[in-house]
């Protein structure tokens, strides 16, 4: 069964006067564990897409199920504690919280959204900080990390709550390419080991080349 | 909640200048209303303490019609032996009451056989005087602190312009109310220093003095005076002994008596009101001085962090959760202002206490500001202070919690 499904999905915005149509009508499947990207232009509708499935949007027509729940169905409290538990978000500017050391800001997700154990969420944390190479760095604030970094603890973040899928935007293009290169082979370690679906929106050659399926997404339709 | 709130406090580090500002605002506020409420607390109760221990009691009972005519001090206004005594027996009876003093009132004419002046006389039983004006004694800067029969307390505006010494003689002579002119001599026996107030130029002879000078054929009392055990009860004590003494005089719903409180009596009430409108106004600017800043920081928060709740609220962070945190922040700036302006009008006001400031007001002199922190002003002050935080916050608060992530996010 497919983790995500969308069926004529359309996304209107409404931008004073004018009625921008950012998704003309898409239909696709993703399925568990996948790495895939959705690449295009900018302004082509690949962040509302992610935004969408993301459940920070939500589609004008059409049907978007993640996880098998309709994501219209949603009202606010609810579609915030789906996606605390259903959905991780790693953003292109990393949107860490500025005021928590990394290991904070690992452990965030779990402490606000979800309830485990004390002992559980401490050793999920640590778990991460180790996978993703941040542990000598755990208790620095973001503004003493590198991007690099910064994406690394994004990326464990991402991943503290188990959720089904990771949603990144961009995630590596305020990355030298160095960088970036090292942040997709994590990416890709971690779906590996978490078996998480990673759904990126890109137009960086570096990471559609190492996705599994690219969906190119033009004038807010897929191209086949 | 634990982790909101460790969230709320670095919030607050990281803008550390602003909220120092802001903090400071408020603790000035709060140290300004501590320090003005204690100092006119202060006041008012000293001249309170003063106009009633040492002169007017707390509650006073006369015929009707004589406080209209106070100032003339008038002699045919006086309660029949009859009528004083039952109101003394009623007194004796009453758990509330500390000590009753009756006196007679009246004007004379002083002489020291050089020069005379006129004189306003208190005709007391000293026993019973001194338990219900304590602070008399006080007063009483030379001489001793007590009257026998045949003995004069004078006040001191008199011992200096009529250049008396203790153990002078003196005469004083009387108009009684059928007219007729009489004069006894009198000893010095103390000279009481003046306060602000009716009557705090009076002298002091012993009742039976009085009697005699007045050849009044039974003792007929001016007025009453009464001191509470509890001061704070005064209202509630005044309409017990006007419901007793309704229930015993009253007669064809005529009531001879009148019966007052000092509130009644003294022009310092009314200052004392005013003190009071005064601290109230202070306390309202208190108010809009939290009110506009905390509101200001925190729209400004929110403002500026509108991408960091976007990314809370995309990582699932519950609307309330971002509500309660906002409400932390400006809770704890609150908290943060009050301890600090707490704790600084604390240190004025002990400083204050040390220093022995010392002032004037009217005939009494040298009166020392003697300050303190009212623990319950200082629970009101502060509860207002951290409430009125909350309410500023609540606003920018929601705010925060109403924003919708996709548009927070792409906020720039």
């Amino acid at each position: 069964m497919s983790l995500i499904v969308a069926e004529n999905v359309k996304k209107d915005y409404r931008m004073g006067e004018v009625v921008v149509q950012a998704i003309r009508g898409v239909s696709f499947e993703i399925g568990p564990a996948s790495f895939v990207s959705f690449i295009g232009p900018s302004g082509s509708g690949k962040t509302t897409l992610l935004n969408l499935i993301g459940c920070i949007d939500t589609p004008t027509s059409g049907t978007l199920s993640v996880a098998g729940t309709n994501i219209a169905e949603l009202d606010r409290r609810r579609s915030a504690a789906f996606r605390g538990s259903n959905i991780g978000f790693i953003f292109q500017d990393f949107n860490l919280i500025p005021v928590l050391t990394a290991r904070e800001n690992i452990e965030y997700p779990l402490l606000m959204v979800t309830h485990i154990s004390p002992k559980e969420r401490r050793k999920r944390v640590a778990d991460l900080l180790e996978a993703v190479g941040m542990k000598e760095q755990a208790d620095k604030r973001p503004d003493q990390l590198s991007g690099g970094q910064k994406q690394r603890v994004a990326i464990a973040r991402a991943l503290v709550s188990e959720p089904k899928v990771v949603l990144a935007d961009e995630p590596t293009a305020n990355l030298d390419s160095k960088t970036a290169h090292s942040v997709i082979e994590l990416m890709k370690a971690m779906r590996d080991k978490s078996r998480t679906t990673f759904i990126f929106s890109t137009h960086d050659q570096k990471l559609s080349d190492v996705v599994e399926r690219l969906f190119t997404i033009e004038d807010g339709l897929l191209k086949a | 909640m634990l982790d909101l709130f460790k969230i709320a406090i670095r919030n607050l580090l990281r803008y550390s200048r602003r909220t120092i500002l802001t903090a400071s605002l408020i603790a000035i506020g709060v140290m300004f209303v501590l320090v003005f409420s204690a100092a006119s607390g202060s006041f008012k109760s000293l001249m309170i303490g003063q106009i009633t221990d040492s002169l007017m009691g707390h509650i006073q009972i006369h015929k009707k019609g004589y406080v209209s005519s106070l100032e003339s001090l008038p002699l045919n206004l006086g309660l029949p032996h009859k009528t004083s005594v039952k109101i003394d027996e009623m007194l004796a009876r009453s758990k509330e009451i500390e000590a009753s003093s009756p006196r007679i009132k009246f004007g004379a004419l002083f002489s020291n056989f050089v020069e005379s002046t006129n004189i306003r006389l208190n005709g007391v039983y000293p026993d019973r005087e001194f338990k219900t004006v304590p602070l008399l004694s006080s007063r009483i800067s030379k001489g001793k602190k007590s009257i026998q029969k045949g003995e004069i307390l004078i006040p001191a505006l008199l011992e200096r312009g009529m250049k008396v010494k203790i153990g002078d003689s003196i005469v004083v002579v009387a108009t009684n109310k059928e007219g007729s002119v009489n004069g006894k001599q009198f000893v010095v026996a103390g000279v009481l220093d003046g306060i602000t107030g009716p009557g705090g130029r009076d002298g002091y002879i012993h009742i039976d003095d009085a009697v005699e000078l007045l050849r009044l054929p039974e003792t007929e009392i001016s007025e009453i005076v009464i001191r509470l055990k509890d001061f704070s009860r005064l209202n509630i004590v005044l309409n017990d002994i006007t419901g007793q003494l309704q229930k015993t005089f009253q007669k064809d719903g005529k009531f001879p008596l009148e019966i007052h409180t000092w509130e009644d009596l003294s022009p310092f009430f009314n200052i004392s009101l005013m003190i009071d409108i005064m601290t109230f106004f202070i306390k309202i600017m208190l108010v809009a001085l939290v009110l506009i800043s905390v509101l200001n920081v925190m729209i400004m928060a929110v403002y500026e962090r509108i991408r960091e709740i976007g990314t809370m609220a995309a990582l699932g962070t519950p609307p309330s959760k971002i509500l309660s945190l906002f409400m932390l922040e400006g809770l704890s700036l609150g908290v943060l202002g009050t301890v600090l302006g707490g704790v600084v009008g604390a240190v004025i006001l002990w400083i204050l206490n040390i220093a022995k400031i010392t002032y004037n007001f009217g005939q009494s002199k040298g009166l020392v500001l003697s300050v303190s922190v009212d623990l319950t002003e200082l629970a009101v002050i502060s509860l207002i202070v951290i409430l009125v935080s909350v309410i500023a916050t609540l606003e920018p608060a929601f705010k925060a919690s109403r924003m919708k992530p996709i548009e927070a996010l792409r906020h720039v």
